[in-house]
C-alpha cells in the first residue's frame, strides 16, 4: 500500500541509468526521483550529462541500461506511437528556444494545438492568446522569431511548451545566457506557471542561486553519479567537498580546473625534460 | 597497408549503412502518404516552393537548350539535306534525354539545395528536436510534404522544359534559319510517339523526381547538426543527385530504347 501511494507520488522514476555514447560514459548508475507537483532542479558542472538525461526522460535517446518511468510508462520500452502519445502530456523548453522560424509568435504557439486537436479558429485563437498572456507577450504575437530578442524568444517557446497543458514541464538551461531581468522573469515564470497550472518541473541548469530560489528538490550530478541530492536548505549546508565546489563556484576542486592531460612539463619538452 | 585495408573497410560499412538509414527513411516517407493526401495545404505549400519558384531558372534554360538544338540541329543535318528534320530531332532529344535530365540536374541545384539545407538548419536549431517532442512526426510533418512535392514538380517542370525547349527550336530554325514551319511540325509530328517518347520520358522524370527528393531530404535529415556539417550535407546533395540521374540515365535509356 505504502509502495501504490510512494509511486503515485513519483511523476517519474530512474533507476540504475547508464547511458554511454561514443564510447565515452555518460551515466554509470544514476537513480532520480520526480516529485509530482514539485519543480526538480538537476545541477552539475558542464558536460555532466544534463541535457542528455531530458532526452532519456523524453524518450529521445535510449539508454543502454536501466529503468526510466515517466508518467507510469516505461519509456525506452514503448513503440514509436505509444511514445508520441505519452509526449503529448510533456512540454519540454529548449535552451535556444527553438522556435519555428518561419512562422510568426502566434503560429509558434498555435503550432502543437493545430497539430493535436480539430479546434475551431476561435477557439485556438483564444487558447494562444491566454498562453501568450502568461508569458507577457502577447503584445508580440505577430512578430517573427528573427525580431525577438533571446529572452523573449524563450517565453514564447515556453508558452509553446505549456500550450497542450503538459503533466510534465522539463526547461533546459534556462537561465543560461539570459540578462538579470529577464532571467528574474523566467525564474517567477517557472515556479508560478508550475503552481498554478499544476505542472511537475524538472529545470536542468548549472546557475545554483538561481535554481536554489525555485527548485524544491536538487539532484547534483558529476562523473556520471549523483553525488549529493536534497532541497536547497540541505545542500547549502553540506560539507562535501565536491557539493561547496559547486555551490561557492570555486574554480578548482573536486572537478579539476584543467582537462586530463600529461604533465605541461612533459608537453612542453616533448617529455625530454623531468 | 593495414590500415588503408581497415579504413576501405569501415568506409564500405559506413556508406552501406547509410544507405539502410536511406531506405528505412524513405520507406517512413511513403508510409506517411495518407497523411500528405490528407492535408493538401501543406503539399501545396511546398509545391509552390519546389515547383513554382523553379520555374524562372527551369523557362530560361529551356529556351536556351531549344536555341542551341536547333542551331546544331540545323548545322549537322543541312550537310545531308535533311534539315527538315530538325524538328523531330529538337523534340527527341527535348522528350527522351535532355528535358528530364537537365530538369533534374537544375533541380538539384535549385531546390534541393534548399531543402538539405532548410532540414539541416531546423536539425541544427533543435526545431526538428522540439517538433519531435510536441509529439508531432518531423518526417511526416517535414519530410513527407517536400518529397511528393519533388516527386510532383521534376515531372511537371520537365514537360514544361521539353515544350518550351521545343519552342526554342523552332524560333531557331524556323524564324531565324527560314525552315518551313510545316515542315518543322508535321516531321516533329510523325516521329514522336506518345508510347516511346513522351511516355518513356515521364517515367525518367518521375524517377528523376524521387531520386531529388530522396537524396536532397536524407541528406539534410542526417546532416551534422553545425554550420559546417549543413553546408557539406547541401554539397553533396546536390554531388550525389546528379551523379545518380546521370548514371540512371544511361541505365534508362538502354532499357527502354535498347
Amino acid at each position: 500500500m505504502e509502495a501504490a501511494e510512494n509511486r503515485d507520488e513519483m511523476l517519474a522514476r530512474v533507476r540504475g541509468l547508464c547511458v554511454r555514447r561514443g564510447g565515452r560514459s555518460i551515466f554509470d548508475g544514476v537513480d532520480l526521483d520526480i516529485r509530482r507537483g514539485q519543480v526538480t532542479a538537476i545541477m552539475g558542472p558542464s558536460g555532466t550529462g544534463k541535457t542528455t538525461l531530458l532526452r532519456v526522460l523524453g524518450g529521445q535517446l535510449r539508454p543502454q541500461a536501466g529503468e526510466v518511468h515517466v508518467l507510469g510508462e516505461a519509456v525506452p520500452q514503448l513503440s514509436r506511437a505509444e511514445l508520441y502519445a505519452l509526449r503529448r502530456r510533456m512540454g519540454v523548453l529548449f535552451q535556444s528556444g527553438a522556435l519555428f522560424t518561419h512562422l510568426s509568435v502566434f503560429e509558434n504557439v498555435a503550432f502543437p494545438i493545430r497539430e493535436h486537436a480539430r479546434l475551431p479558429e476561435p477557439l485556438v485563437e483564444t487558447l494562444v492568446l491566454l498562453k501568450l498572456e502568461a508569458v507577457g507577450l502577447r503584445g508580440a504575437r505577430d512578430l517573427m522569431p528573427a525580431e525577438l530578442s533571446g529572452g523573449m524568444a524563450r517565453r514564447v517557446a515556453l508558452a509553446r511548451a505549456i500550450a497542450l497543458d503538459p503533466a510534465l514541464m522539463m526547461y533546459d538551461e534556462p537561465f543560461a545566457g539570459q540578462d538579470p531581468i529577464t532571467m528574474g522573469v523566467l525564474i517567477d515564470l517557472i515556479r508560478r506557471l508550475n503552481d498554478a497550472l499544476g505542472l511537475t518541473s524538472v529545470v536542468v541548469s548549472h546557475d545554483v542561486h538561481e535554481t536554489f530560489a525555485i527548485a524544491d528538490y536538487v539532484y547534483v550530478l558529476a562523473d556520471g553519479a549523483v553525488i549529493a541530492e536534497g532541497t536547497p536548505a540541505q545542500l547549502n549546508a553540506s560539507e562535501a567537498a565536491s557539493v561547496r565546489q559547486f555551490v561557492d563556484a570555486r574554480p578548482d576542486g573536486p572537478v579539476p580546473f584543467h582537462y586530463p592531460a600529461r604533465s605541461l612539463a612533459d608537453e612542453l619538452t616533448g617529455g625530454r625534460g623531468s | 597497408m593495414i590500415g588503408a585495408i581497415q579504413g576501405l573497410g569501415r568506409r564500405t560499412l559506413d556508406g552501406l549503412r547509410g544507405l539502410g538509414e536511406a531506405v528505412l527513411l524513405m520507406l517512413r516517407i511513403l508510409r506517411a502518404a495518407p497523411e500528405v493526401v490528407r492535408r493538401p495545404r501543406l503539399l501545396i505549400e511546398q509545391l509552390y516552393v519546389v515547383g513554382v519558384l523553379s520555374l524562372v531558372i527551369i523557362l530560361v534554360s529551356a529556351l536556351f537548350v531549344g536555341l542551341v538544338l536547333g542551331l546544331q540541329g540545323y548545322y549537322t543535318l543541312v550537310d545531308f539535306g535533311a534539315e527538315d528534320a530538325v524538328g523531330t530531332m529538337v523534340a527527341l532529344t527535348l522528350v527522351r534525354e535532355l528535358g528530364p535530365v537537365v530538369t533534374a540536374l537544375l533541380f538539384a541545384g535549385r531546390a534541393g539545395s534548399s531543402l538539405t539545407a532548410e532540414v539541416g538548419l531546423m536539425k541544427a536549431t533543435e526545431q526538428l528536436s522540439s517538433m519531435e517532442m510536441m509529439a508531432v512526426d518531423p518526417e511526416r510533418r517535414i519530410l513527407a510534404p517536400r518529397f511528393f512535392a519533388a516527386l510532383l514538380a521534376v515531372p511537371l517542370l520537365a514537360a514544361i522544359f521539353s515544350a518550351v525547349g521545343v519552342f526554342g527550336g523552332y524560333l531557331v530554325s524556323v524564324g531565324m534559319i527560314g525552315i518551313d514551319a510545316g515542315a518543322y511540325w508535321s516531321n516533329m509530328q510523325n516521329a514522336v510517339t506518345v508510347q516511346d517518347d513522351i511516355l518513356n520520358g515521364a517515367i525518367k522524370s518521375v524517377v528523376f523526381g524521387f531520386l531529388a527528393g530522396w537524396i536532397a531530404l536524407h541528406k539534410g535529415y542526417m546532416a551534422t547538426p553545425t554550420s559546417s556539417g549543413v553546408s557539406r550535407a547541401t554539397t553533396m546533395g546536390v554531388v550525389h543527385t546528379s551523379l545518380a540521374v546521370l548514371g540512371l540515365d544511361f541505365l534508362l535509356t538502354a532499357l527502354m530504347f535498347g
